[in-house]
């Protein structure tokens, strides 16, 4: 194998790699810009440069092919006045925007430019001015003046989104970033361009001056959106999730993730329609009343009905915890009636990372042992009167269609456990709020057929951020009850399989969850496909399930 | 508890007593024609000068728009966590102006480190030392009572231009 030998280390590496990209493998890191490493090789920042022995001059390490006994030297005085030299060119034109920069904190200038710079500028002139809050695209707004014109985002729509939007006009300082004439920054991933800009030059409208970034905290996380499962970090302040952003994953999403994933599945964590405690039906009104009589009227209810009139339904929206429980639930009150449904949109899907099924957990809900097609049945048998009573667990089964709302309506009694408001929701006899994904420690098993872990960003009323673990921010860490950003709306929720394993309680069936760890230790003890699995070994970039033929992918 | 001993050993002459209160009845006599210092507060109010840390304001410039751009460094920088703003969008040219700006002034230590930190220098300390409330929430000031005109602050303004760079 060829060496390399970097700042005094000696490196294996193969045949074909960058200086960059060896120094990298080996925990070298070498400052730029423009390089990235899902990226082709621009070479334009300059800020890469490096002495190699015997070479003349310095060479930039993106686009030096490493060769057997190069000696590299990434903090010699010749490199590091290279290096100042260029920072200095660079931040020749860029704004002091700083404070008003939603960048700052994680831009790379700012890290640079405090590491490896002079820390003052000899420019007396005039900065360039150019255009500012220039709308890119529907998501993206562009500011021409921060922006150091390293081609990350022209190379990532060409090469990444495969859309060809971008493109630099004008020479030397006067360029600057635009879309084609007549052409709008809109592909389904253009908010990675957000992730991959060094510098703050593109924003995301979304999230554009929502907070500091030093200000949240962040928890690693799953996207819902679709069945990729895109691994993701959940921002959160004040309790509220204010963005999600990509996570790298080399076996699932790479560094990217879709814009749709990132925008809309977050927004109902903290929506108004939220439900927040648990509601009867008293004289035809939902009205909130205690957990306690919540469940107490529910199991009184189930225990009325004949176990062949009941049916539960369960959700791919849902963990697999939550599934499981629901399952194990079904077969103590000896009911054979169980479903869940799946939300194919046919045609929305790309060979980048959207998929056509909607949810997170499909795979997840039938290696459980829930069946996708059931829920024809279950309608069939509500119309012919054969089933009276119907659990469902974080599913709309009335927003399908009309059909279903007028059945869910003939049925003499519906629990439904749901995140927020919806139609089955105003039909159901007892709601119990469940907590979002966002909420709850749980599994989601994702197209490939790979455990992925969720864990809880916001806090509903039952956690506590210190006590449980979860992920906290400075404000999180020394605010009291006093202090206004600590009173931030908490719900009242629970995650499903708590809600379903209480429920069994008051049924009188022995059901003893209460952690998700204890449910999944129990699925991986008696479902063959996530044998030998637990969360330690999931960890945070997922697993893979032992799936037999039967189940098709 | 064991008894406190007085250590200090009394010379003759302070022993006698006497003359001790003469001394001090001496002091007393002297000082009764030296310019009062005592201000007969709050008929009387204290005017300090510019290098004076009173509460924190913000300045609002002659176009009656606040210089604060909403950066957020003097929350960072708030050892006592006492600052919280939170950021929006103007038409303006800043771009970024506090939509909220509260200071809980049960927080804070008038430490000054939030008017140093400023990059607009939007955030000044003031004069004004009388801080009253009744309850937790009177404690908290918006951008209502942080408010302050520029004229205002001049002394402070200067100050800080003369002395900190």
């Amino acid at each position: 194998m060829p060496t390399i030998t970097i700042d005094g280390n000696k490196i294996d590496f193969s045949q074909g790699q960058t200086i960059i990209e060896v120094a990298r493998a080996a925990g070298i890191e070498i400052p730029h810009f423009c390089w990235h490493p899902k990226l082709s090789v621009s070479g334009n920042c300059r800020v890469c440069l490096v002495e190699i022995e015997k070479m003349p001059k310095l060479a930039i390490s993106c686009a030096t092919i490493a060769s057997d006994g190069m000696v590299v030297h990434t903090n010699s005085p010749k490199t590091l006045e290279a290096r100042n030299a260029v920072m200095e060119f660079i931040l020749i034109n860029h704004p002091l925007d700083c404070p008003i920069c939603d960048e700052a904190g994680e831009c790379k200038l700012q890290e640079y430019a405090f590491a490896h710079s002079r820390g003052e500028s000899r420019f007396d002139e005039i900065k360039n001015r150019k255009e500012k809050r220039v709308q890119l695209g529907p998501r993206i707004k562009f500011d021409g003046e921060r922006c150091i014109s390293c081609s990350r985002c022209i190379r990532f729509s060409d090469e990444i989104a495969k859309s060809n939007q971008l493109t630099f006009t004008n020479r030397g300082d006067k360029v600057t970033i635009s879309t084609f004439p007549g052409e709008s920054f809109d592909n389904p991933y253009t908010l990675n361009t957000t992730d991959i800009c060094p510098v703050g030059a593109l924003t995301n409208e979304d999230f554009r001056f929502k907070s500091r970034v030093w200000e949240m905290s962040s928890t690693k996380s799953v996207c819902v959106g679709c069945a990729r499962g895109c691994n993701s970090e959940i921002w959160v302040r004040n309790n509220e999730v204010l963005r999600l952003t990509p996570r790298l994953n080399e076996e699932v999403n790479s560094y990217w993730m879709c814009d749709k994933g990132r925008l809309e599945t977050f927004k109902h964590i903290n929506a108004e329609d939220r439900i927040s405690g648990t509601y009867i039906r008293k004289a035809g009104q939902l009205q909130k009343v205690e957990w306690k009589e919540a469940l107490d009227v529910a199991a009184k209810s189930l225990r009325e009905n004949k176990s062949n009139e009941i049916g539960f339904v369960g959700s791919a929206l849902a963990s697999c915890e939550d599934n499981y429980v629901l399952l194990k639930l079904a077969k103590q009150m000896n009911i054979n009636i169980t479903a869940f449904t799946n939300h194919i949109v046919t045609g929305d899907q790309d060979q980048i990372l959207i998929r056509e099924d909607k949810t997170p957990n499909s795979l997840g809900a039938e290696l459980i042992g829930l069946n996708s097609n059931g829920v024809d049945l279950i309608y069939r048998m509500i119309k012919d009167g054969k089933l009276k009573a119907l659990i469902i667990v974080e599913e709309d089964l009335g927003s399908l269609s009309e059909d279903w709302e007028q059945a869910l309506g003939q049925l003499d009694l519906l629990i439904v456990t749901s995140t927020n408001s919806n139609k089955t929701t105003a039909l159901a006899d007892i709601v119990f709020p469940a907590s979002t994904y966002a909420e709850k420690h749980g599994t989601f098993v994702n197209f490939q057929g790979r455990v992925q872990r969720i864990m809880p960003a916001v806090a509903t009323e039952e956690e506590d951020r210190a006590l449980d673990g979860m992920s906290m921010s400075r404000w999180d860490k020394f605010g009291t009850k006093f202090d206004r950003w600590m009173q931030g709306r908490k719900v009242d929720a629970k995650p499903s399989w708590k809600i379903l394993s209480l429920l069994a309680a008051y049924l009188g069936i022995k059901m003893k969850f209460d952690m998700a760890e204890q449910v999944f230790e129990e699925i991986s003890n008696t479902i063959d496909a996530f044998r030998g699995l637990d969360y330690d070994v999931i960890g945070e970039l997922g697993a893979k399930v032992k799936i037999n033929e039967k189940i098709k992918i | 508890m064991t008894e406190k001993k007085r250590i200090k050993n009394l010379s003759l002459m302070e022993r006698i007593y006497i003359p001790e209160i003469a001394k001090g009845m001496w002091l007393t006599l002297k000082t009764m024609f030296k310019p009062s210092v005592t201000l007969q507060y709050p008929e009387v109010k204290f005017e300090p000068t510019g290098s004076y840390r009173g509460r924190p304001v913000l300045v609002k410039d002659q176009n009656e728009v606040e210089r604060c751009v909403a950066c957020g460094l003097c929350a960072r920088v708030c050892p006592a966590l006492a600052i919280e703003v939170q950021a929006s969008e103007t038409e303006l040219e800043k771009e970024r102006y506090p939509q909220k700006f509260e200071i809980n002034m049960l927080r804070c230590i008038f430490c000054g480190l939030c008017e140093e930190v400023c990059p607009e220098e939007a955030i000044v300390m003031s004069k004004d030392y009388e801080l009253v409330f009744s309850n937790r929430d009177d404690a908290i000031f918006g951008k209502d009572k942080l408010l302050v005109p520029v004229e205002n602050l001049k002394e402070r303004l200067d100050f800080l231009r003369k002395f900190k760079g």
